[in-house]
Protein backbone atom coordinates (compact mmCIF):
# COMPACT_ATOMS: atom_id res chain seq x y z
CA UNK A 1 0.00 0.00 0.00
CA UNK A 2 2.54 2.50 0.86
CA UNK A 3 4.65 1.83 -1.90
CA UNK A 4 1.26 2.70 -4.20
CA UNK A 5 1.05 5.53 -2.04
CA UNK A 6 5.02 7.05 -1.99
CA UNK A 7 4.91 6.17 -6.08
CA UNK A 8 2.11 8.08 -6.17
CA UNK A 9 3.17 11.17 -4.89
CA UNK A 10 6.43 10.50 -6.86
CA UNK A 11 4.18 10.47 -10.31
CA UNK A 12 3.98 14.23 -9.27
CA UNK A 13 7.17 14.37 -11.52
CA UNK A 14 6.93 12.99 -14.91
CA UNK A 15 10.61 12.01 -14.06
CA UNK A 16 10.50 8.05 -12.40
CA UNK A 17 12.38 7.96 -9.55
CA UNK A 18 14.43 5.37 -8.33
CA UNK A 19 13.18 1.89 -7.50
CA UNK A 20 14.65 1.91 -4.01
CA UNK A 21 12.79 5.64 -3.30
CA UNK A 22 9.77 4.01 -4.02
CA UNK A 23 10.22 1.47 -1.59
CA UNK A 24 11.21 3.02 1.30
CA UNK A 25 9.21 4.57 4.21
CA UNK A 26 10.47 7.93 4.61
CA UNK A 27 11.88 9.30 7.94
CA UNK A 28 10.66 12.28 9.58
CA UNK A 29 14.24 13.85 8.53
CA UNK A 30 13.01 13.46 5.42
CA UNK A 31 9.57 13.83 6.24
CA UNK A 32 10.30 17.32 7.36
CA UNK A 33 12.44 18.35 3.67
CA UNK A 34 9.16 17.35 2.24
CA UNK A 35 6.82 20.02 3.97
CA UNK A 36 9.09 22.47 3.74
CA UNK A 37 9.96 21.89 -0.07
CA UNK A 38 6.13 21.33 -0.44
CA UNK A 39 5.61 25.50 1.08
CA UNK A 40 8.94 26.69 -0.24
CA UNK A 41 7.30 25.64 -4.01
CA UNK A 42 4.29 27.58 -3.26
CA UNK A 43 5.53 30.56 -1.96
CA UNK A 44 7.77 30.72 -5.29
CA UNK A 45 4.74 30.11 -7.35
CA UNK A 46 2.48 32.74 -5.35
CA UNK A 47 5.97 35.35 -5.79
CA UNK A 48 5.63 34.62 -9.98
CA UNK A 49 1.95 35.39 -9.49
CA UNK A 50 2.10 39.04 -7.39
CA UNK A 51 4.57 39.88 -10.36
CA UNK A 52 2.92 39.32 -13.19
CA UNK A 53 -1.17 39.32 -12.29
CA UNK A 54 -3.42 42.18 -12.03
CA UNK A 55 -6.16 39.95 -11.00
CA UNK A 56 -7.19 41.63 -6.86
CA UNK A 57 -8.80 37.88 -6.49
CA UNK A 58 -5.66 36.21 -7.64
CA UNK A 59 -3.22 38.54 -6.19
CA UNK A 60 -4.89 38.35 -2.52
CA UNK A 61 -4.57 34.64 -2.79
CA UNK A 62 -1.10 34.55 -3.57
CA UNK A 63 -0.32 36.85 -0.92
CA UNK A 64 -2.28 34.69 1.02
CA UNK A 65 -0.15 31.54 0.06
CA UNK A 66 3.21 33.30 0.88
CA UNK A 67 1.75 34.39 4.82
CA UNK A 68 0.52 31.15 5.15
CA UNK A 69 3.27 28.60 3.90
CA UNK A 70 6.16 31.31 5.54
CA UNK A 71 4.35 30.65 8.99
CA UNK A 72 4.27 27.04 8.51
CA UNK A 73 7.94 26.95 7.39
CA UNK A 74 9.33 29.21 10.22
CA UNK A 75 7.15 26.78 12.58
CA UNK A 76 8.76 23.75 10.43
CA UNK A 77 12.23 24.77 11.18
CA UNK A 78 11.62 26.03 14.67
CA UNK A 79 10.37 22.16 15.04
CA UNK A 80 13.59 20.24 12.95
CA UNK A 81 15.84 22.55 15.25
CA UNK A 82 14.16 21.84 18.88
CA UNK A 83 13.99 18.11 17.73
CA UNK A 84 17.82 18.56 16.30
CA UNK A 85 17.01 16.61 13.29
CA UNK A 86 18.55 18.08 9.95
CA UNK A 87 15.83 17.66 6.87
CA UNK A 88 16.80 15.45 4.75
CA UNK A 89 16.87 15.98 0.46
CA UNK A 90 15.42 13.05 -0.90
CA UNK A 91 13.87 11.81 -4.60
CA UNK A 92 10.33 13.20 -3.51
CA UNK A 93 11.95 16.47 -2.76
CA UNK A 94 13.84 17.02 -5.77
CA UNK A 95 10.74 15.73 -8.15
CA UNK A 96 8.59 18.32 -6.83
CA UNK A 97 11.28 20.48 -7.03
CA UNK A 98 11.78 20.00 -10.39
CA UNK A 99 8.46 19.60 -11.30
CA UNK A 100 7.56 23.61 -9.84
CA UNK A 101 10.61 24.85 -11.80
CA UNK A 102 8.79 23.51 -14.76
CA UNK A 103 5.38 24.91 -13.91
CA UNK A 104 7.20 28.33 -13.12
CA UNK A 105 9.23 28.44 -16.91
CA UNK A 106 5.53 27.40 -18.35
CA UNK A 107 4.00 30.13 -16.63
CA UNK A 108 6.38 32.53 -17.15
CA UNK A 109 5.05 32.32 -20.86
CA UNK A 110 2.08 33.62 -20.55
CA UNK A 111 0.43 36.71 -19.17
CA UNK A 112 -2.99 38.29 -18.58
CA UNK A 113 -5.80 36.69 -18.10
CA UNK A 114 -4.46 32.64 -19.11
CA UNK A 115 -1.88 33.14 -16.56
CA UNK A 116 -4.45 33.79 -13.81
CA UNK A 117 -6.27 30.23 -15.06
CA UNK A 118 -2.97 28.42 -15.50
CA UNK A 119 -1.29 29.75 -11.82
CA UNK A 120 -4.71 28.97 -10.48
CA UNK A 121 -5.66 25.46 -11.79
CA UNK A 122 -2.37 24.68 -11.24
CA UNK A 123 -2.70 25.70 -7.29
CA UNK A 124 -5.93 23.88 -6.99
CA UNK A 125 -4.04 20.58 -8.80
CA UNK A 126 -0.80 21.20 -6.49
CA UNK A 127 -2.87 21.48 -3.31
CA UNK A 128 -4.58 18.28 -4.39
CA UNK A 129 -1.90 16.46 -4.61
CA UNK A 130 0.24 17.70 -1.35
CA UNK A 131 -3.27 17.05 0.47
CA UNK A 132 -3.24 13.40 -0.90
CA UNK A 133 0.61 13.28 0.00
CA UNK A 134 0.32 14.18 3.67
CA UNK A 135 -2.92 12.39 4.41
CA UNK A 136 -1.77 9.16 2.95
CA UNK A 137 1.96 8.93 3.29
CA UNK A 138 3.60 11.95 5.08
CA UNK A 139 1.35 12.27 8.23
CA UNK A 140 1.10 8.15 8.99
CA UNK A 141 4.65 7.92 8.01
CA UNK A 142 5.91 10.64 10.69
CA UNK A 143 6.84 9.19 13.84
CA UNK A 144 7.81 12.16 16.09
CA UNK A 145 4.34 13.30 17.60
CA UNK A 146 4.95 17.07 17.05
CA UNK A 147 6.21 16.84 13.92
CA UNK A 148 2.77 14.35 13.01
CA UNK A 149 0.98 17.52 14.57
CA UNK A 150 2.28 20.20 12.58
CA UNK A 151 1.59 18.12 9.22
CA UNK A 152 -1.73 17.58 10.63
CA UNK A 153 -2.12 21.87 10.88
CA UNK A 154 -0.28 21.99 7.28
CA UNK A 155 -3.02 19.57 5.97
CA UNK A 156 -5.64 21.76 6.87
CA UNK A 157 -4.01 24.51 5.76
CA UNK A 158 -3.16 22.69 2.49
CA UNK A 159 -6.94 21.86 2.19
CA UNK A 160 -8.02 25.29 3.23
CA UNK A 161 -5.81 26.55 -0.10
CA UNK A 162 -7.47 23.98 -2.11
CA UNK A 163 -11.10 25.38 -1.54
CA UNK A 164 -9.97 28.93 -2.12
CA UNK A 165 -8.17 28.26 -4.72
CA UNK A 166 -11.30 26.89 -6.32
CA UNK A 167 -13.01 29.92 -5.33
CA UNK A 168 -10.83 31.99 -7.06
CA UNK A 169 -10.60 29.76 -9.79
CA UNK A 170 -15.18 30.14 -10.11
CA UNK A 171 -13.97 33.06 -10.28
CA UNK A 172 -12.25 33.65 -12.86
CA UNK A 173 -14.77 31.76 -15.26
CA UNK B 1 -51.04 24.54 40.71
CA UNK B 2 -53.26 27.62 42.18
CA UNK B 3 -52.79 30.55 40.28
CA UNK B 4 -51.60 32.88 43.64
CA UNK B 5 -48.72 30.24 44.16
CA UNK B 6 -47.77 30.73 40.42
CA UNK B 7 -47.91 34.32 40.89
CA UNK B 8 -45.76 34.39 44.04
CA UNK B 9 -42.80 31.77 42.30
CA UNK B 10 -42.64 34.29 39.07
CA UNK B 11 -42.08 37.23 42.04
CA UNK B 12 -39.39 35.19 43.42
CA UNK B 13 -37.78 34.11 40.37
CA UNK B 14 -38.31 37.77 38.65
CA UNK B 15 -36.29 38.71 42.30
CA UNK B 16 -33.20 36.85 40.79
CA UNK B 17 -33.62 36.97 37.52
CA UNK B 18 -35.25 40.76 37.10
CA UNK B 19 -33.24 42.63 39.23
CA UNK B 20 -30.25 42.88 36.91
CA UNK B 21 -31.83 44.14 33.34
CA UNK B 22 -30.52 41.94 30.68
CA UNK B 23 -27.17 42.68 30.19
CA UNK B 24 -25.20 42.40 26.72
CA UNK B 25 -22.49 39.59 26.91
CA UNK B 26 -19.78 38.83 24.95
CA UNK B 27 -19.20 35.12 23.62
CA UNK B 28 -15.88 34.06 23.17
CA UNK B 29 -14.53 31.78 20.06
CA UNK B 30 -11.40 30.66 20.21
CA UNK B 31 -9.25 29.82 17.07
CA UNK B 32 -6.41 27.46 17.01
CA UNK B 33 -5.21 24.89 14.45
CA UNK B 34 -7.67 26.06 11.90
CA UNK B 35 -11.19 25.20 13.86
CA UNK B 36 -13.51 27.49 15.74
CA UNK B 37 -14.01 26.44 19.10
CA UNK B 38 -17.28 25.99 19.61
CA UNK B 39 -18.50 25.76 15.98
CA UNK B 40 -21.66 26.97 16.97
CA UNK B 41 -22.60 29.93 19.41
CA UNK B 42 -25.99 31.41 20.45
CA UNK B 43 -26.25 34.95 21.43
CA UNK B 44 -29.24 37.68 21.84
CA UNK B 45 -29.20 40.77 19.73
CA UNK B 46 -26.95 43.33 20.99
CA UNK B 47 -24.00 41.14 22.63
CA UNK B 48 -20.45 40.75 21.32
CA UNK B 49 -18.67 37.78 19.58
CA UNK B 50 -15.14 38.17 20.48
CA UNK B 51 -12.96 35.61 18.06
CA UNK B 52 -9.31 35.16 19.47
CA UNK B 53 -7.08 34.15 16.89
CA UNK B 54 -4.44 31.68 18.43
CA UNK B 55 -3.05 30.82 14.97
CA UNK B 56 -0.43 32.05 12.98
CA UNK B 57 -2.09 32.61 10.34
CA UNK B 58 -4.97 35.00 9.47
CA UNK B 59 -8.29 34.30 8.95
CA UNK B 60 -12.03 35.67 8.78
CA UNK B 61 -15.23 34.91 9.93
CA UNK B 62 -16.96 35.60 6.94
CA UNK B 63 -21.21 35.25 6.98
CA UNK B 64 -22.25 32.96 4.04
CA UNK B 65 -24.71 35.44 3.31
CA UNK B 66 -22.52 38.61 3.75
CA UNK B 67 -24.23 39.96 6.54
CA UNK B 68 -20.67 40.70 8.26
CA UNK B 69 -16.75 40.09 7.22
CA UNK B 70 -14.67 40.04 10.46
CA UNK B 71 -10.62 40.09 10.07
CA UNK B 72 -9.09 38.24 12.19
CA UNK B 73 -4.96 38.83 11.99
CA UNK B 74 -2.80 36.60 13.53
CA UNK B 75 -2.48 36.15 17.35
CA UNK B 76 -5.03 39.19 17.26
CA UNK B 77 -8.35 38.76 18.64
CA UNK B 78 -11.61 40.89 16.78
CA UNK B 79 -15.30 41.22 17.67
CA UNK B 80 -18.50 41.77 16.54
CA UNK B 81 -21.78 43.00 18.11
CA UNK B 82 -24.47 41.25 16.69
CA UNK B 83 -27.94 43.07 16.44
CA UNK B 84 -29.91 41.26 13.83
CA UNK B 85 -32.01 38.02 14.75
CA UNK B 86 -31.38 35.04 12.52
CA UNK B 87 -28.81 32.31 12.07
CA UNK B 88 -25.45 32.96 10.48
CA UNK B 89 -23.22 30.44 8.98
CA UNK B 90 -19.59 31.64 8.63
CA UNK B 91 -16.63 30.55 7.06
CA UNK B 92 -12.86 31.96 6.89
CA UNK B 93 -12.14 33.33 3.16
CA UNK B 94 -8.35 32.01 3.41
CA UNK B 95 -9.38 28.49 4.56
CA UNK B 96 -12.97 28.04 3.59
CA UNK B 97 -12.96 24.50 5.07
CA UNK B 98 -13.63 26.30 8.73
CA UNK B 99 -16.75 26.45 9.70
CA UNK B 100 -18.88 28.17 12.25
CA UNK B 101 -22.67 29.43 12.73
CA UNK B 102 -23.92 32.19 15.02
CA UNK B 103 -27.64 31.85 16.17
CA UNK B 104 -29.02 35.20 17.33
CA UNK B 105 -32.06 35.74 19.30
CA UNK B 106 -34.33 38.93 19.46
Amino acid sequence: MRVIIYAALAALALSPLPAAAQNAKPNDAQIAHIAYTAGAIDIDAAKQALKKSKNKEVRAFAENMVKDHTAVNKQALALVKKLKVTPQDNPTSQALAKQAKDKRAELAKLSGKAFDKAYVDNEVAYHKTVDNALETTLIPSASNAELKSLLETGLKIFQGHEQHAEHVDAMLK
Amino acid sequence: MQPGRTALIAALLCGIVCAVPARAETIKVEIKNLVFTPAEVTAKAGDTIVWDNQDVFAHTATATDKSFDVMLPPKKSASLKVTKAGTFDYFCKFHPNMRGKVTVAE
